[in-house]
C-alpha cells in the first residue's frame, strides 16, 4: 500500500484482530455467542453461513458499527471499548465495503475517495486526489472519477467503494456481502478486484456466499450458524471434508446448483 | 389518402420523422388541450373563466387606473387609485426614518443585495468568505449604519423604523438566525444523548405549541416584567428574538424530516471511514438531508416572511401596519383595496423570488442518483 502517513503504529507480533469470548444481544435475542477468533496479519478469512447466523454482525463488531456486550475485541493492539478515541483510531485503520455500496450520492466518485483522507487523515487535497486516482486505476475505473455514483452500474459502484476504503490505507479490510446486491454479470469484476487486493497481502475478512472466491483466496473459512462459530478450517478441508453436520448440510444446500 | 407503404429490407430501416399530428404546436395542443371532446370542453370553459376573472381586474388595476397626482382629486376615472400609493411610497418603504438619513437604509440594502449575489451566483468565488460576511460582518455593519449614534451618524431610534425596510429586517434576521439553530435542534432531537434529546424535544414542542402572536405579545409585554429594573431591551430586538426562537422550532422539524430520509448505510459508511460525528453530519448527512427538504425550508421561510406582519399587534410599523395606518388618513379614506393590493404584490414578489431561487438550487443539486 502507499505510504500511510499519520497512521497508528503497527504493534509487532500481535494478531490483526483478536476476538475473545464475544457475546452480543439485540434486546433479548442472543445474536453472537462466545465468538473466539484470531486473525493474523495478511490472513484472508471468508465467513459463511445461513442468513441470520450473525456473520455480518460479527464483522460489524470489528469496527464498532455494532457494539458487543461481553468479551474483548482487540484490533491492531487497541481494544474496542466505549472510548470514542479508540473507536476512531480503529476505524481509520479498518476499511469496510458494504452490500449496498453506500457511496455518498452527493459527491463525485473522486470526492467520495478523497473525503476521508482529507478530513480524517488531514492529507493535502492534491495528494488525496493523487492517491484516489491511483486506487481508481487499481480498480480499473479512473475514467469515471468525475461522475456521480448514481451514473455508475452496481459493479462500478462497488469497485469505487473498494477504492474509497483503500484510500485511507487501511491495514484490515472488511467485506460485508460485497456481491450480494449485484447483477450476475457484475459479480466477477468485483471479485477480480478483491482477488487482486488479496494478492497485495491485505488482511481481509469477507462475509460472502461466493464459494469459488473462498476456495481461491481464503486462508481459512469460518462457518457460522445460530450466532456461533461452528467450524473453522482451511478451504480444502472445509469444502471436501466438512467436520460438522451443520456444515455438511449447509454445503449440500448451496452446492446443489 | 392512401398510405404509401414502403417496404425495407431487414436491417436497413431508416429513422422516419413522427407523424405531423404528434409533434410541434399542433401535437402539443392535441395531446394536452383537445385530446377528446370532454377535455376540449374543459379547455374552453377554463379559458372563459380565466378571462372572466382577469379581464375586470386588468381593467381596474391598469387600464382604468390613475397613476399620477398629489391628492385624491387626481383619481376620477373609476379605476384603481395608485396615486395613493405613489404619494405614500416613501413611508411604505422606510416608515418614519428621517428623509435625509434614508441613504443609510439604501446603502445597507445595496450591501446586502451584493453579498446575497456573492452567495447565490455560482460564478463568483469565495462562498465561504461570503457566508462569513453575511452572517457576521454584515449584521454589524447594518446595526451601526441603520441605528447610528456613532461614527458621526445621528441616531435613528428603532421606533422610527418601518415599512418594507422593517419587514425585510425582521424576515432576513429571522431566517439567518433561525436556520443554524433549527439544524442544531434537529440534530439534538435525533441525538443518542438523552439529555440533549429531551431538551431539544422540549424546546421544539414548546415553541411549536404556541401561536406566533402569543410569542410576540409575550416578548413585548411580559418579558420586561421579568427583567430587572433598568435593563432595557429594544422592542424590535425583542420581537426579533421571539420570531427567531419560534421559527427555529419549525426549521428543526423540517430538517429532521430530511435527516430521517437518509439511509442508515450513509451514516455507517461515514462512520466506517473514521469521520467524527460533526464531520459526518457536515460533510455527508446534512448536504443530502438539506437538499431533500429545500421545498420545506423555503415554505417555512415564506411563512416567516409573511408572518412578520403580525408585529403590528405590538406596535411595530412593518409594511402592512403602515399601509393600514395610512388608510385612516382622512384625506385618503376609501382606498383600502389599493393599499392591500399593493402590499399583496410586494409580498408576492419576494415570496415568488424565494421559490424560484429554491427551484434553481434544487435543479443544480440534483446529481442524478438513484439511492
Amino acid at each position: 500500500m502507499s505510504d500511510s502517513k499519520k497512521t497508528h503504529p503497527v504493534p509487532e507480533g500481535l494478531p490483526a484482530v483478536q476476538m475473545q469470548g464475544v457475546h452480543k444481544w439485540y434486546g433479548e435475542f442472543h445474536v453472537l455467542k462466545n465468538i473466539n477468533l484470531d486473525v493474523d496479519r495478511g490472513e484472508r478469512i471468508v465467513i459463511c453461513g445461513p442468513s441470520g447466523s450473525g456473520k455480518s454482525t460479527m464483522i460489524r463488531c470489528i469496527n464498532r458499527l455494532e457494539e458487543h456486550q461481553k468479551g474483548h475485541i482487540i484490533v491492531d493492539g487497541t481494544e474496542l471499548t466505549s472510548d470514542v478515541k479508540n473507536i476512531e483510531i480503529i476505524r481509520r485503520e479498518v476499511g469496510m465495503v458494504f452490500q449496498h455500496f453506500n457511496l455518498f450520492p452527493h459527491l463525485t466518485v473522486l470526492e467520495n475517495c478523497t473525503l476521508a483522507p482529507i478530513w480524517v487523515r488531514k492529507m493535502p487535497k492534491a495528494e488525496a486526489e493523487e492517491t484516489a486516482m491511483h486506487f481508481l486505476e487499481k480498480v480499473r475505473i479512473p475514467e469515471q472519477a468525475q461522475k456521480y455514483p448514481g451514473q455508475l452500474s452496481g459493479g462500478q459502484q462497488q469497485r469505487v467503494a473498494i477504492a474509497r476504503s483503500l484510500c485511507m490505507s487501511p491495514r484490515i479490510m472488511l467485506f460485508d456481502e460485497p456481491t450480494s446486491a449485484l447483477d450476475p454479470e457484475m459479480i466477477k469484476e468485483v471479485l477480480d478486484t478483491m482477488i487482486e487486493l488479496a494478492e497485495t497481502g491485505m488482511t481481509m475478512l469477507c462475509v460472502t456466499h461466493e464459494m469459488g472466491f473462498a476456495k481461491t483466496v481464503a486462508n481459512r473459512v469460518v462457518f457460522m450458524d445460530g450466532g456461533e462459530i461452528i467450524e473453522t478450517n482451511d478451504p480444502h478441508q472445509f469444502f471436501d471434508n466438512p467436520q460438522h453436520e451443520r456444515t455438511q448440510l449447509f454445503l449440500s444446500q448451496i452446492l446443489q446448483h | 389518402m392512401a398510405e404509401t407503404a414502403t417496404v425495407y429490407e431487414p436491417g436497413t430501416h431508416p429513422d422516419l420523422p413522427p407523424p405531423a399530428t404528434e409533434v410541434g404546436v399542433i401535437g402539443w395542443l392535441r395531446q394536452n388541450l383537445f385530446s377528446n371532446w370532454w377535455n376540449s370542453l374543459l379547455t374552453v370553459v377554463g379559458l372563459y373563466l380565466a378571462w372572466a376573472a382577469f379581464a375586470p381586474l386588468i381593467q381596474w388595476a391598469i387600464l382604468d387606473a390613475d397613476w399620477v397626482g398629489d391628492t385624491r382629486d387626481a383619481c376620477s376615472s373609476g379605476g384603481a387609485c395608485w396615486v395613493f400609493v405613489n404619494v405614500r411610497i416613501n413611508q411604505f418603504m422606510y416608515g418614519f426614518y428621517p428623509l435625509e438619513e434614508q441613504w443609510r437604509v439604501n446603502l445597507t440594502g445595496i450591501i446586502f443585495a451584493l453579498s446575497l449575489a456573492w452567495l447565490m451566483v455560482p460564478r463568483i468565488p469565495g462562498k465561504r468568505y461570503g457566508a462569513l460576511f453575511v452572517l457576521i460582518v454584515f449584521p454589524i455593519i447594518a446595526y451601526y449604519l441603520l441605528g447610528g449614534g456613532s461614527f458621526g451618524l445621528p441616531e435613528v431610534e428603532t421606533t422610527r423604523w418601518g415599512g418594507l425596510m422593517l419587514t425585510l429586517i425582521l424576515a432576513t434576521a429571522g431566517i439567518v438566525a433561525a436556520f443554524p439553530l433549527g439544524i442544531l435542534l434537529a440534530l439534538g432531537r435525533r441525538s443518542q444523548m438523552p439529555i440533549v434529546r429531551a431538551l431539544s424535544i422540549a424546546y421544539i414542542e414548546l415553541w411549536r405549541g404556541v401561536p406566533l402572536i402569543t410569542v410576540l405579545f409575550m416578548s413585548s409585554v411580559m418579558l420586561p416584567l421579568f427583567l430587572p429594573e433598568g435593563v432595557y431591551f429594544d422592542k424590535l430586538l425583542r420581537a426579533l428574538i421571539g420570531i427567531f426562537m419560534f421559527q427555529a422550532a419549525y426549521i428543526a422539524e423540517v430538517v429532521r424530516g430530511g435527516l430521517q430520509a437518509i439511509p442508515k448505510g450513509q451514516y455507517e459508511a461515514a462512520d466506517a471511514l473514521g469521520l467524527s460525528y460533526w464531520k459526518k453530519m457536515r460533510l455527508v448527512i446534512l448536504p443530502q438531508a438539506l437538499k431533500l427538504v429545500i421545498p420545506g425550508i423555503v415554505n417555512t421561510f415564506n411563512e416567516l416572511f409573511k408572518d412578520t406582519t403580525l408585529v403590528l399587534i405590538i406596535g411595530l410599523m412593518d409594511l402592512l401596519a403602515i399601509i393600514k395606518t395610512s388608510l385612516e388618513d382622512p384625506n385618503w379614506l376609501g382606498y383600502s383595496i389599493e393599499g392591500y393590493v399593493f402590499a399583496g404584490v410586494v409580498f408576492w414578489i419576494f415570496c415568488f423570488g424565494m421559490s424560484r431561487y429554491s427551484m434553481a438550487i434544487e435543479r443544480k443539486l440534483h446529481t442524478g442518483h438513484k439511492r
